[in-house]
């Protein structure tokens, strides 16, 4: 059962087949058998992930099931869970047991999905690699020297490595997208304020949104159609009508308008990734899409507006981490002021510091119309290129990042490259629109490469039919690094 | 803009983050190299354009004046680092 797709396992399940203990049992020996070498999950808890799948197969015994009851899904570990450690990849937050679901949990609760495990992710999503985890870097499973992308980084690996058949991601910047494209999976990053935000440990509010990570988009439709819902706890959740987001991925892809922005074509980009993205183009207009070349012209400027943006949100933010309700408490202190500083100090990793210094100094006074209203006033321009563009094109597309998975260690003393690896994503996060990233081949050391599909406002049914046409011609979404 | 090691201490106080002063002059390397990068920002001009705030141009919901959660102080209070009688503990502020 490994490695098949979600469809597949729903079959089984339903045909009574194999139960859902059974594939949850499976699934938590493959854990249990890869994860001292990969470092996917920060905790695995097998109690609860079986008391889960006994209640599945009772609710499919009583023919009360949908197509995700029973199938095991790795939840990552800024999904607050109640009765689960939910670390967020922290120390500050280490011995943290969540009180509560967070919405996305509870979706997944509803309709008897299994917990199989919580995975590993930068410190607070705040990383392009994995290595800022309190926990220890994930490792990439197509080659064990690389790094799987962040911030989901232990997400997109127990996808990968087959050791959960999808799982969830938030991207603030591109961290579903980049770590699906360097582990060779798919994930999409919907519409900013179709998935809850509520109890997803917050980074850059306005920039935050949850999404799925499977092999296959077909597979990324079905928890679309999980996570994605109006919720009341959730102040920027959209009131929208409930889509079926499968209803489209049959559709032929003849007349299909392809813009490809040549910003994300300079010299920056990599030789390998660049032939493989033309590559697939040409697989595109051979499936009847057409392609012209547009501009974003404020495309290089969203690293610094990001830079201020998510920065200066992650600083007020993060600002409740004070050792009073929750979560790591320094042991000596003389006053309370001392307290909330060395409870920071050692509860923070280094780039979480980093970030909350930018923060704190661009929305400090004299500085804030500087810096912080600046950026807004440019994240208005970026997202007004992409209106501009989806007037001419129904989808974009390019790379996902600028090189395939560098290696462990490379860029970890140099947060100015590190931040780079999200230069073609984060734009779609200031813009709001739904972004994804599927598997289109391979650069020479065998290490994945992505193709960034860009869609306008709420699109995310037509993206992933523009993916599944693409997938079903191609086998790249079928390769496993880990037999 | 350039960042002096005054300013690393003086942001890093109001983050409540200490700074011991053998890392300062690091922090104050990186500080400046991402500022540096942040400062590409100056080269458009804006003076016309709106900020934008949220990536969805909405009106925040209001909802009925209804009490809609429950008591569960007991359950949130279990997780903290030091409670006392339904009270978080803190170090004395008054004397």
């Amino acid at each position: 059962m490994l490695g098949q797709s979600l469809k597949y396992l729903s079959a089984q399940l339903n045909d009574k087949k194999i139960s859902s203990v059974e594939l949850t049992t499976e699934y938590l020996n493959r854990i249990r058998s890869l994860n001292a070498k990969l470092n996917a999950f920060i905790t695995i808890n097998e109690a609860l992930s079986l008391e889960q799948a006994r209640m599945a197969d009772q609710l499919i015994a009583a023919g009360n099931a949908s197509p995700l009851t029973g199938i095991p899904i790795a939840q990552k570990d800024i999904f607050c869970t109640k009765g689960w450690l939910t670390t967020c990849g922290s120390k500050m937050l280490a011995n943290f047991t969540a009180p509560y679901n967070a919405t996305v949990i509870e979706r997944f609760n509803q309709i008897g999905a299994v917990n199989i495990g919580k995975t590993n992710m930068d410190e607070f999503a705040m990383g392009s690699s994995n290595e800022t985890s309190f926990f220890g870097p994930v490792k990439n499973p197509w080659d064990i020297h690389a790094v799987p992308g962040g911030s989901s980084g232990g997400s997109a690996c127990a996808v990968a490595a087959g050791m959960a058949p999808a799982a969830t991601g938030t991207d603030t910047g591109g961290s579903i997208r980049q770590p699906a494209a360097l582990c060779g999976i798919s994930g999409i990053k919907p519409t900013y304020g179709l998935v809850s935000r509520f109890g997803m440990i917050a980074f850059a509010s306005s920039l935050d949104q949850g999404g799925p990570m499977a092999k296959s988009a077909e597979d990324l439709a079905l928890m679309l159609n999980v996570m994605v819902g109006f919720d009341e706890r959730d102040s920027t959740s959209l009131q929208r009508e409930i889509e079926d987001y499968r209803r489209d991925l049959e559709k032929p892809l003849a007349g299909l308008r392809i813009g490809l922005p040549k910003e994300y074509f300079d010299q920056g980009l990599n030789d390998e990734v660049a032939h493989a993205v033309t590559q697939a183009i040409e697989e595109y207009q051979k499936l009847g899409a057409s392609v012209i070349e547009v501009s974003l012209p404020n495309a290089g400027l969203s690293i610094p507006v990001y830079y201020v943006i998510a920065p200066a949100e992650a600083s007020s933010n993060l600002s409740r981490f004070d050792g009073v309700r929750y979560g790591y408490r320094a042991k000596q202190y003389v006053n309370l002021d001392d307290m909330y500083k060395k409870t920071r100090t050692q509860g923070f990793g280094q780039e979480v510091k980093r970030r909350i210094l930018i923060g704190t100094y661009v929305l400090s006074h004299g500085y804030y119309d500087a810096y912080y209203i600046k950026a807004q006033k440019l994240r208005r321009l970026i997202a007004n290129d992409f209106t501009d563009v989806f007037k001419r094109c129904d989808v974009l597309m390019g790379p996902t990042t600028p090189t395939v998975a560098f290696d462990l260690g490379e860029k970890s003393d140099d947060p100015i490259q590190m931040y780079l690896s999200d230069i073609y994503t984060s734009s779609v996060n200031l813009a709001g629109l739904p972004g994804m990233s599927i598997p289109i081949g391979f650069g020479k050391k065998g290490r994945p490469i992505g193709l960034q599909i860009i869609g306008n406002y709420f699109k995310e049914a037509q993206m992933l039919n523009v993916a599944h046409q693409y997938q079903k011609v191609t086998d790249w979404h079928l390769q496993v690094p880990i037999k | 803009m350039k960042i002096l090691l005054t300013d690393v201490y003086r942001i890093a106080d109001l983050a409540r983050i200490e700074i011991q002063t053998d890392e300062a002059e690091a922090v104050l390397g990186q500080l400046s190299n991402i500022f540096n990068l942040i400062e590409q920002m100056q080269t458009v001009d804006t003076a016309a354009i709106e900020p934008m705030s949220h990536a969805q141009e909405m009106k925040l919901r209001l909802r009925q004046d209804v009490v809609s959660e429950f008591d569960q102080h007991e359950l949130f209070q279990s997780i903290a680092p030091q409670v006392e009688t339904g009270l978080y503990l803190v170090p004395k502020v008054i004397e």
